[in-house]
């Protein structure tokens, strides 16, 4: 048989049995797979599980109350009963902390998610159909650009002061996804032209399903580094709201009222404001470190996924499967027509 | 030659090389003038004994990377004489580019170049680029492939002109463009006075590439080098640019090195070829005796790999396995021992001398070129029969049936795409139309293969496109399996149609989603047309063997491959549903020739196994000659000749027929010298602006030799396809069949 001996097999010895299970893994696992290679992302987690179980179980074992007052103790420095000191009013930080860090952190995680997924899907279908859902979507994405957003949020936060905190990040979402919305959109159009794409089309597959399965992967460091970007903002928007006297209302705290209160005692009473901001930069530290890791994982052309997997398949990989990627995918035929 | 061994480097390492480099000159210079002399051109008289005005000893390039030097060039020496034509070739990465950069002293600081680059006895390696700069484009002319690039867009053709006169003459300008013009004139630009102010964008790809030819002979260079100078060409148009090229030499005498991937190319143009692998010369010649008398089995792997417009059998080609060596970790041995199929235990050992063996009068680096000997015999090998050659696959049942009897599943009928030409910001109004797609009519029956050619812009890929959109067009009608496609209503039912018709895309790293692993993009027709999981789990190993590939690789993505392996999962995605007809758009333009002959083998075997019918677009004759039960000649939005293969190849009638034909290049030199090209003029109209009567007579040859009455018909009359013989038609008033192959 002819094409038996064309096979362009590349050498069997790279077959690790143990790394290449028999059963065909799919994006989604070949991905997590990737991403649990990354150290750094690991550590990123494993930094964000402990903010998570200091934030929700540092409360209970700790014997004061966010809203609690020693009477015995003003502006203490870390000690046995105040493990990160107290303030003025005798009230103690590892409790504001504690109670700071739940609320920022479900702040900035549940605002990124929801501004990335608004604009990476709003952007896209803008993009994909183009006609009147283009300009209804971009209508909306100009109007939302000019309007004063914090003062908006400002104005609106005292109403929903009884209510539930959740409105801020909806709030903060709202305001937060037109721009990246923008950028997918202009990618989307550039996209939508590439050949992978027409061959799903041809293939039978349904609109959705290829903005979903083909478009926004293709975009997904953008969408990863936008969201990390996201998450950091939401924290330091939602601080700078409570800075100011809105958003997370008294006797409430979130992470940014702690810290705002804290910065003018920060040279002189400096625990009052280096706990508080060493959570958040831990924080923002995590995010950042997960985001690379997804990032790297998604990306089949980042070496640091690929890096240590290399020394696994470095026999198998032929040169120029490698090397000529990056430019292939821009410009496409005429650069293999080119290589000389 | 004599003078340069004081100059050069005093490693053991490079005395052999230069020796090798003595012997293939001796051998030029003794055994072989009386080739040269046989071939027709009067420039290989005049370097019998004159001293090489370039020579190139024992050139190494590598340049740094992550995983350690690229080592891109190893140990490479030539030499060219006044009035020669050097013909390097070689597959993409073989360092035939590299070398010639070094040459111009065009490469990055970062790369590590040694040897010695002498022109006209005077040492070029190691002079600063204010140095260099005096000889490039004076002494050393460059052409590049890509002609838009190459030319600046915000300055007028004439403006680059005069720059390249005025850097090297002390002239003035007034004078520097008189010269321009004259030029431009030179290069066949038409209307030369007023063009010379023209800008690059209102050139076309063949037009800037005789700009660039004429900037390159500015300064009566005495050497040219052409990197590619034609691949991104249309073949009439190639053809011109070469016609050009020539002339150019012919004008300043200056010595050509052309790089070249394609050997049709070289075996016309060429005195002597040197064929590149894996950054060093592997043989080296004169062309006559490199193609007819190969003794390496890269160059005789190459040449029967490429398919010919001149060859009537059907046959399967021989396509070399493997893929080229990676340049940072070379093998040890031969590095193209993993490929070779004679490879014997020394070949892995040691990488063979570029020398001549002993009854060979070319070198050649390979241990056993003494046994690689025409005919073969008692204890030697026949160049003929060293690759195994694939048995042509035996045709399917429906294959095999008469053509009036099977049912065709896809016809065309009178198909019609239009672009309006819009003007205006705020209230667009229409200015124009933009014919793509102007009425092509054509069916295609089971089990067969269709090949649709013509140059760029003559509307393939939109007709395609129209038909695989399944929206039936703004006028004229589809039909797939029976079926109109304006009848099918709905999603579903266009999904359904879908199944049965897939299609393979030009440029594989673009058609796979680079995100995805090559599991996954197998999978996602069988999951669109609601496989379960187990049963698409099973069915892409199945299809992974099916064209070729480690079933194990499932898990890799695309960019893992290279380009051939690329194309056949695009294959196998294609064929993933079993269809019953595949639409291949150029699918194997973007490949290096070796690999090119695996896919086509494949597709063919495919196609038998399976009784697929394939509609094949293409530009390249040869490959649709190879493919191709019937042919579709595409100009200008219409088809102008359709037939059975082999009669529109014998017998091709309409005057654009022929003249594509005669334009291919033969990888034959001596058949390729003696041909005659039949030139046309011009380019491809816009199809915004199609001619009266015939689209064509602006350019026909024919036209010409016309006289006035039947001019006249030709310029008020659309001519008609016309039935010439059963299974053959052509749109030509005055059709008449001329062999030009």
């Amino acid at each position: 048989m002819s094409i038996q001996q064309n096979v362009e097999h590349e050498p069997e010895a790279d077959a690790t049995p143990a790394l290449l299970p028999p059963r065909r893994s799919g994006r989604g696992r070949l991905t997590l797979r990737r991403f649990a290679r990354n150290r750094l992302a690991l550590v990123g987690i494993g930094i964000l599980v402990l903010l998570f179980l200091f934030a929700y179980v540092g409360p209970l074992v700790d014997k004061w109350g966010y809203n609690d007052h020693d009477f015995t103790a003003f502006l203490d420095g870390p000690s046995g009963s105040h493990w990160f000191g107290t303030d003025q009013a005798g009230t103690d930080i590892f409790a504001l902390t504690t109670r700071g860090l739940q609320k920022s952190l479900i702040i900035g995680l549940l605002v990124g998610l929801i501004t990335t997924t608004l604009a990476a899907t709003l952007g896209a279908v803008a993009g994909y159909f183009g006609r009147w859902i283009d300009r209804v979507v971009m209508w909306i994405v100009d109007m939302l650009l000019v309007l004063p957003s914090f003062l908006i949020i400002a104005v609106l936060s005292p109403t929903f002061a009884k209510s539930s905190w959740l409105i801020l990040v909806v709030l903060l979402a709202l305001f937060s996804w037109m721009i990246t919305a923008r950028i997918v959109r202009s990618m989307t159009l550039t996209l939508k032209d590439r050949e992978f794409v027409k061959a799903a089309k041809y293939m039978g597959v349904s609109d959705m399903r290829i903005i979903f399965r083909h478009i926004l992967p293709s975009m997904a460091s953008l969408l990863i580094i936008d969201g990390t970007i996201q998450v950091s903002l939401a924290v330091i928007g939602e601080s700078s709201l409570s800075y100011f006297g809105f958003g997370i209302q008294p006797p409430d705290v979130s992470l940014g009222t702690v810290i705002a209160d804290g910065t003018s005692y920060a040279t002189t009473y400096q625990w009052l404001f280096w706990f508080p901001a060493g959570f958040l930069v831990l924080f923002g530290l995590a995010i950042a470190f997960i985001g690379d890791g997804l990032r790297d994982a998604y990306d089949p052309n980042s070496s640091n996924a690929k890096a240590q997997a290399k020394a696994i398949k470095e026999k198998g990989k032929s040169k120029d499967g490698e090397s000529d990627e990056a430019a292939g995918q821009r410009v496409g035929s005429t650069e293999v027509l080119s290589q000389a | 030659m004599s003078d340069t061994s004081q100059d050069s480097d005093t490693s053991q390492d490079s005395d052999t090389s230069q020796d090798s480099g003595t012997s293939q000159d001796s051998t030029t210079e003794e055994g072989l003038t009386p080739v040269i002399e046989t071939s027709k051109e009067p420039a290989a008289d005049r370097h019998g004994g004159v001293p090489p005005l370039l020579e190139v000893s024992d050139l190494h390039v590598s340049f740094p990377s992550e995983a350690g030097p690229v080592r891109a060039v190893r140990g490479v020496s030539y030499a060219v004489r006044p009035g020669e034509v050097l013909g390097i070739v070689g597959e993409s990465g073989s360092g035939k580019s590299v070398s010639s950069m070094a040459v111009l002293g065009l490469l990055p600081d970062s790369a590590d170049i040694r040897g010695s680059i002498r022109m006209d006895g005077r040492e070029l390696l190691g002079l600063n680029d204010a140095k260099m700069s005096k000889i490039r484009g004076k002494d050393i002319a460059m052409v590049f492939q890509d002609p838009l690039s190459a030319l600046t867009p915000v300055y007028s053709i004439g403006t680059q002109i005069i720059e390249a006169i005025q850097v090297h003459q002390d002239v003035d300008k007034v004078k520097a463009r008189t010269r321009a013009v004259e030029l431009l004139d030179l290069v066949g630009i038409p209307d030369p006075h007023q063009r010379v102010d023209a800008f690059p964008h209102e050139f076309s790809g063949g037009m800037r590439q005789r700009a660039m030819i004429a900037m390159a002979i500015a300064n009566d260079p005495k050497i040219i080098i052409a990197d590619e100078p034609t691949t991104a060409l249309d073949v009439t148009i190639q053809a011109q640019v070469l016609e050009v090229l020539k002339k150019a030499q012919d004008v300043t005498g200056a010595a050509i090195v052309m790089i070249t991937h394609d050997l049709g190319v070289i075996a016309g143009f060429a005195d002597r070829v040197m064929v590149m692998y894996a950054g060093r010369p592997v043989e080296n010649g004169p062309v006559d005796e490199v193609y007819y008398r190969p003794r390496m089995p890269y160059t005789i792997g190459l040449l029967g790999s490429i398919p010919r417009v001149d060859d009537d059998e059907r046959r399967a080609l021989t396509p070399i396995d493997g893929t080229p060596p990676s340049m940072v970790s070379l093998p040890q041995g031969c590095p193209f021992e993993a490929r070779c199929p004679i490879a014997i235990d020394v070949c892995r050992e040691r990488e063979p001398e570029l020398v001549t063996a002993p009854g060979a009068n070319h070198p050649s680096a390979c241990h056993r070129s003494r046994e690689l000997m025409e005919g073969g015999g008692e204890g030697l090998l026949d160049p003929e029969t060293i690759y195994p050659v694939p048995p042509v696959p035996e045709a399917h049942e429906i294959e095999r049936l008469p053509r009036a009897e099977r049912t065709a599943v896809l016809e065309v009928d009178n198909l019609v795409k239009h672009f309006p030409l819009l003007k205006g910001a705020v209230f667009k109004r229409r200015i124009g139309t933009v014919k793509a797609v102007d009425g092509i009519t054509l069916e295609i029956k089971e089990g067969e293969t269709l090949g649709l050619v013509g140059e760029s812009g003559c509307g393939k890929t939109t007709t395609l496109l129209e038909i695989m959109d399944l929206t039936g067009g703004q006028a004229g009608s589809v039909t797939v399996f029976g079926k109109d496609v304006r009848e099918v209503k709905g999603n579903k039912a266009r999904k359904a149609l879908r199944r049965d018709m897939q299609i393979v895309f030009q440029d594989p790293m673009a058609s796979l989603d680079a995100r995805m692993p090559i599991g996954d993009i197998l999978a996602e027709p069988l999951k669109t047309h609601g496989w379960d999981r187990a049963r698409t789990d099973a069915r892409i190993p199945e299809l992974l063997e099916l064209v070729g590939l480690n079933p194990d690789h499932a898990d890799r993505f695309p960019q893992e491959f290279s380009g051939g392996q690329r194309q056949r999962v695009s294959i196998a995605r294609a064929l993933a549903l079993e269809p019953k007809l595949v639409v291949l758009d150029e699918p194997v333009s973007a490949l290096d020739v070796s690999i090119q002959a695996g896919v086509l083998n494949l597709l063919d075997e495919l196609k038998s196994r399976m009784g697929l019918s394939y509609l094949f677009v293409a530009h390249d004759l040869s490959v649709v000659r190879h493919i191709a039960d019937r042919i579709a000649v595409m100009y200008l939005g219409r088809i102008v000749e359709l037939g059975e293969t082999k009669s529109v190849f014998h017998e091709p009638s309409h005057p654009y027929t022929q003249a594509l034909l005669s334009a291919v290049p033969l990888p034959d030199p001596q058949k390729e010298r003696a041909r005659e090209r039949i030139l046309l003029t011009g380019d491809l109209p816009s199809p915004a602006n199609v001619p009266s009567g015939c689209r064509f007579r602006n350019r026909c040859p024919k036209y010409l030799q016309l006289d006035a009455g039947d001019q006249q018909r030709c310029e008020s009359e659309d001519p008609q396809l016309q039935s010439l013989a059963p299974d053959h038609t052509a749109a030509c008033h005055f059709a008449e069949a001329l062999a030009v192959v």
